[in-house]
């Protein structure tokens, strides 16, 4: 009986100081009419809460699949893996995370407010909070008096500033990032990109971020995740602690481009053993 | 286009001349007058065969003149011309009190309420039968065969029998032809319909998906939204089809009202005039029904933000 009840005790414990992703072993098999296809393979990565961690490789790596199980959009084959301490399923239930997908994916027929509010509705929060919200998260990401406006009357780089307020609407600890910026133009970019890490700075929320961009990782994160196709797999961990503030200057500094300089290498390195 | 665009722009002529020549209008208009063009003619060639009968029968002298205007006044004639049925349809519309029998407006009227019945009925069946099929793959296998075998049967084959039945059961007049009005246009709003609950992509999906949204809240706030543009397209088949079947029901009836028992009545007797303005009826029927479908389409799709 003690016993029972200590393990009660420790499992409260973990789940309060537990990471923010706690992956071991994990692989998934895609089966297809063929070959099974490996798109993980035996990945292990512990995510700390407020970290922005970036996964970065080639097209194929899985770097979106393995986002996609963190949000239990994907289930793995094999291994285990939490969220907050617990199952992504749970985690998605208690909706722990924000999701940003590569495309707005904003619903045609709301408004830039009602499409904040979406999640909001969802969750059955009234009226007059739906309302404030919406208004705050439009605000961080500077579309104040766009409210009214729908999803066609607005830039592609606007739509996706309105998809990163819905997904901080509901106040999520963590926020998942598809490739948010893959599709905008590289001036619209280098300002959502510094947008984001002034609300990372704001907020400490834990970021998790997909991306091509050797730049974008190395400006954005605290941690990159170096990852290599065929099966898809982690080929590097690699600590990003630039000094000073994070503005867009700081990617001529010296130390930056020594960070850059490591990933590339880590990429390179993975694409050789590959092919 | 760019180039009639650019030659236009260096000559300046008349305005209203140029809208009329860059729109739709005059396309429009010449088209009209050709066809009118070559129904008088047309009216000449199948009228004259009686006439040149009659006019030689008379035992007078007649010239080329005499048998075309003959042609053109019959009172029976194989195809009347344009102004003999605008006549008749103006007599029977404007000149006829809408109480008579005799009046045209009486006839679509009961029509058109009979093609309004049947298109609510039909609309609200295809969209629940859109709403089962996707949510369920049972029904999805199940019932979309049926739907689609429904529609290879020729509705000139199974209206008497729906008539026969439902009149067995003591249901006369309006419903039956509704019921036919329903059985031909459930299926394109079923079809659309279905089309467009599954419209939404993926990444909107899995959005509702990390909400953890319930599966009514997906539809109310996805998939019904979604669909609405697929909804009116399908609305706009259905709306037209459904005073086809309306008027396929008074064929079989010997229905005594209606734009159908108006053509049947006129073929009876020959009364070829009679018929060609209930056709026009019909057709100015249709055109309205479905502008005024297209026109709820604009305002709603207007206020959900929807560009078009």
């Amino acid at each position: 009986m003690p016993k029972a009840s200590l393990k009660i005790v420790s499992d409260k414990t973990k789940i309060a100081d537990a990471p923010a992703i706690e992956i071991r072993g994990l692989s998934l098999v895609f089966a297809t009419a063929d070959t099974p296809v490996i798109a993980l393979s035996n990945i292990d990565l512990s995510i700390r809460r407020g970290e922005f961690v970036s996964f970065i490789g080639p097209s194929g790596c899985g770097k979106t699949t393995l986002m996609r199980v963190i949000a239990d959009l994907e289930q793995q084959t094999e291994g285990e893996i939490t969220v907050n301490g617990v199952s992504p399923r749970e985690a998605r239930q208690a909706r722990a995370y924000g999701y940003v997908f590569q495309a707005p994916a904003l619903y045609a027929w709301r408004s830039v407010l009602a499409n904040v509010t979406l999640p909001l509705e969802i969750m059955n929060l009234p009226r007059a909070e739906r309302q404030a919200r919406a208004a705050k998260y439009l605000e961080m990401v500077g579309l104040t008096g766009f409210e009214r406006k729908f999803p066609w009357q607005l830039s592609g780089g606007m739509q996706q500033r309105v998809s990163i307020a819905r997904a901080l609407s509901f106040e999520p600890q963590l926020l998942l990032m598809d490739e948010p910026f893959g599709a905008l133009d590289e001036i619209t970019r280098d300002h959502l990109n510094e947008h984001l890490i002034r609300l990372w700075e704001q907020t400490r929320k834990t970021v998790v971020f997909v991306t091509h961009s050797i730049a974008e990782a190395v400006f954005l994160s605290s941690r990159i995740v170096v990852m290599s196709p065929r099966p898809g797999r982690i080929i590097d961990v690699i600590d990003n602690s630039l000094p000073g503030k994070r503005t867009l200057d700081i990617r001529d500094t010296s130390e930056f481009l020594a960070v850059a300089h490591r990933v590339r290498e880590a990429l390179y390195a993975g694409r050789s053993y590959a092919d | 286009m760019s180039v009639a665009g650019l030659t236009q722009g260096t000559r300046p002529g008349s305005g209203a001349w140029r809208r009329l020549a860059e729109g739709r209008t005059l396309p429009v208009l010449t088209v009209v007058l050709i066809i009118l063009a070559l129904w008088y003619v047309a009216a000449v060639g199948l009228n004259a065969p009686q006439v040149r009968d009659r006019l030689n029968r008379s035992g007078q002298n007649w010239s080329t003149s005499d048998l075309v205007a003959a042609t053109w006044s019959m009172e029976r004639p194989v195809l009347p011309t344009p102004d003999q049925i605008a006549a008749e349809f103006y007599k029977s519309v404007f000149a006829t009190p809408i109480t008579s029998k005799r009046s045209l407006l009486y006839h679509a009227y009961v029509t058109a309420s009979a093609t309004v019945v049947g298109f609510l009925l039909g609309s609200l069946l295809g969209i629940l039968l859109a709403v089962g099929v996707v949510h369920q793959r049972t029904l999805d296998r199940s019932l979309m065969p049926w739907i689609i075998a429904s529609q290879t049967i020729p509705i000139l084959a199974i209206a008497p029998m729906i008539i026969v039945v439902l009149g067995n059961f003591g249901f006369i007049g309006l419903l039956p032809k509704s019921i036919i009005s329903m059985y031909l246009c459930f299926f394109p709003v079923a079809i659309g319909m279905a089309k467009g609950l599954r419209s939404p992509d993926p990444l909107q999906m899995d959005l509702m998906h990390s909400y953890n949204a319930s599966r009514g809240q997906v539809f109310w706030k996805l998939r019904w939204p979604a669909s609405v543009p697929f909804l009116f397209a399908s609305l706009k088949v259905a709306i037209a089809i459904s005073l086809v079947g309306a008027i396929v029901g008074e064929l079989p009836t010997g229905a005594t009202a209606g734009l159908g028992a108006r053509l049947l009545s006129g073929s009876y007797f020959g009364q070829t005039v009679q018929i060609w303005s209930a056709l026009l009826m019909a057709a100015l029927l249709g055109a309205g029904l479905v502008y005024l479908v297209a026109l709820i389409e604009r305002v709603v799709l207007a206020r959900m933000g929807m560009r078009r």
